[in-house]
């Protein structure tokens, strides 16, 4: 509240220049206000509208689906049978895969870049590069998952296949595509924003506590697990949150090598379909009205789920930087 | 005194000794193992799509094996976008932080705003599916449009740049503020005379960055612009765009069109990434 950049500019006191001041620039001023005002209000037209015109959408077929649309396991587009479960299950599976690969490896890039292991032109030259993971298209991921990420991973599968192929997570013959494959580009999609979250959230916890701790013997290792971290923990969740968002709605990459079936399998080498992905594939060529119905429906699951997320990755962001003030 | 001293320097244990140095190799590891992916696909990028780059590319349509239409629809719709969007985006994020910043309205758009930074793009696509192209189609003889694509865009870059741009303007310093208010400034005069001037490198960074973010998108353009292999008639037509390019023919067996996608890749890469490199230097300088 108290910190300077907060402040707006400070009103004029009334009784002195103002009765001087022609009106005209009085008018000008308020106009401005009025317009910057109308201006911001247009994002929440459009959140608004957005939410109204998909419930409205969704609303017919939900009513005829009913409850059970999101447990059933079938979505059989000739015979206009529809679940949602495969595709949630696709969704959130590869969502999580993505966190498994990308919260180890996140917080490393968060760690090396805020602790003092590195010469600091080299810290910021390696934050700077993660960063730039977050510029390139995701269809770019999409191409290069498609002609080098799968034939790089299938190797791996292949012989955790036959090595393990008893444990139920590698029980399916793999090809390379399906739900481990795009949970791992997903992992790589997501990697910028969890690291850059985490990174901030480390740089502002204070500096004697780091020295505190050392100075009472821990070595640094010790200090990170358990003064640092603890201290960032609920930033770090946020960050994490607003990468799961990102990896829900994720699009492109997905479509490209999830391998675009709709089935539960325990296999993580089995192919399968995220609600993304099926909107870009079937939403454009879908002619009954109970087909797109549904994927209205699931348009508005997916809209649910990753608001859900944001506002949970927004409340803890919140409660951090209140915390550090 | 030799066993005081022995004592006191007494070195960590082994274990702990261990465990430190193997948490930093660990991380170590883990970083560079973030850093791989991004050099493998610059590499795959570069490597499949410079041998194949032809001239021609750059002045034929998709159905002649080049990508000219593709390159002006992506320009003309991110333009369309560009138009929508800044005017709006920069008023929201001088709203945001300049008139009553901590104010119970204010937090609400802020709050709402990120909300929209959030919502997936295919969501965004088909909801301009919903409140465009099916009314236009209804209304006008018209659907898929490179209008509709570009309302599209402008609803991914429109909290992007209103969220920029408040930082930004916070960054400006109380003082400035301050000296234009005590020599009779008033809000719009000091806005716009002092605050914008001063804020405006960042502010045109921040709207670049959103400009590149904007050109790379494909899913908000498959059902708004859909795609056209040939040139788009006017701008009330199907149009074509790099990223719908890459996505809509990546797995065709035509080598030459294979070869169209690695190249379009590229060039859509190359601009991305030279919006994205200086813009960030210069941001991340600022911090």
């Amino acid at each position: 509240m108290s910190s300077p950049h907060n402040l707006s500019a400070p009103t004029p006191i009334t009784s002195l220049g103002r009765q001087k001041r022609p009106s005209k620039a009085d008018t000008t001023d308020r106009a401005f206000r009025y317009l910057m005002y109308a201006a911001s209000g247009v994002s929440i037209v459009i959140l608004v509208l957005m939410v109204a015109t998909i419930t409205e959408h969704s609303l017919p077929a939900l009513k005829q689906f009913g409850l059970g649309f999101l447990t059933g396991r079938e979505w059989n587009v000739p015979d206009l049978k529809f679940g949602a479960l495969p595709l949630i299950y696709g969704t959130i599976g590869s969502s999580a895969i993505a966190l498994i690969f990308a919260i180890p490896i996140g917080l490393s890039v968060a760690i090396v870049t805020s602790e003092d292991l590195l010469p600091k032109w080299l810290r910021s030259g390696v934050a700077f590069t993660i960063e730039l993971i977050a510029a390139i298209p995701s269809v770019i991921f999409g191409l290069w998952g498609f002609y080098t990420f799968v034939p790089l991973l299938r190797p791996v599968q292949d012989f955790l296949h036959a090595k393990f192929g008893y444990i139920p997570l590698f029980s399916t013959e793999p090809s390379g595509f399906g739900l481990l494959t795009a949970g791992m580009l997903l992992a790589i999609m997501i990697l910028p924003t969890l690291a850059a979250v985490s990174r901030e959230v480390l740089l502002v916890v204070p500096g004697y506590l780091r020295t505190g701790s050392m100075a009472l013997g821990a070595t640094r290792w010790e200090t990170i697990f358990r003064v640092v971290l603890p201290k960032a923990f609920s930033g770090i969740i946020g960050g994490v949150m607003l990468a799961l968002g990102r990896a829900l709605g994720e699009t492109m990459a997905v479509t490209m090598v999830i391998g675009n079936a709709t089935t539960i399998g325990a296999s993580l080498f089995e192919p399968a379909y995220s609600i993304p992905a099926i909107l870009a594939n079937q939403f454009g060529e879908a002619q009954d009205d109970l087909h797109l119905g549904a994927l209205t429906c699931l348009v508005l699951i997916l809209f649910v789920l990753t608001l859900a997320v944001n506002i949970g990755a927004i409340g803890l962001v919140r409660l951090v930087e209140r915390g550090a003030k | 005194m030799k066993q005081v001293a022995d004592k006191l320097i007494t070195p960590i244990s082994p274990i702990r000794n261990f465990f430190d140095r193997g948490m930093t190799i660990l991380a170590f590891g883990l970083t560079l193992l973030g850093i791989f992916p991004l050099i493998s696909v610059l590499w795959n990028i570069v490597s499949k799509g410079l041998p194949g780059l032809t001239g021609k590319m750059f002045t034929q349509a998709i159905i002649d094996d080049g990508f000219a239409n593709a390159i002006v629809g992506t320009l003309i719709m991110v333009a369309i976008g560009a138009v929508l969007s800044i005017p709006i985006g920069v008023a929201t994020g001088i709203y945001l932080a300049e008139y009553q910043p901590t104010g119970k309205i204010n937090r609400t758009i802020r709050f709402l705003t990120t909300i929209l930074t959030g919502v997936p793009s295919i969501v965004v696509g088909i909801f301009t599916y919903d409140v465009i192209v099916l009314v236009t189609k209804k209304l006008f003889d018209f659907s898929y449009s490179a209008v509709a694509g570009g309302i599209s865009l402008a609803i991914i870059m429109l909290p992007i740049i209103a969220l920029t741009t408040e930082e930004v303007l916070k960054l400006v310093p109380i003082t400035f503020r301050l000296a234009s208010s005590g020599l009779g400034g008033s809000n719009f005069q000091t806005i716009w005379r002092i605050i914008l001037p001063t804020a405006l490198p960042a502010i045109s960074t921040g709207i670049l960055l959103a400009l590149a973010r904007a050109t790379g998108e494909t899913a908000p353009l498959l059902f708004t612009a859909l795609f056209a292999q040939d040139w788009a008639e006017n701008i009330l037509s199907p149009t074509g765009s790099l990223p719908v390019l890459i996505f809509n023919l990546y797995n065709d067996p035509d080598p030459v069109k294979n070869q169209l996608v690695w190249t379009a890749s590229l060039f859509l890469l190359g601009i991305v990434l030279a919006i994205n490199l200086p813009a960030r230097l210069i941001l991340g300088k600022g911090r």
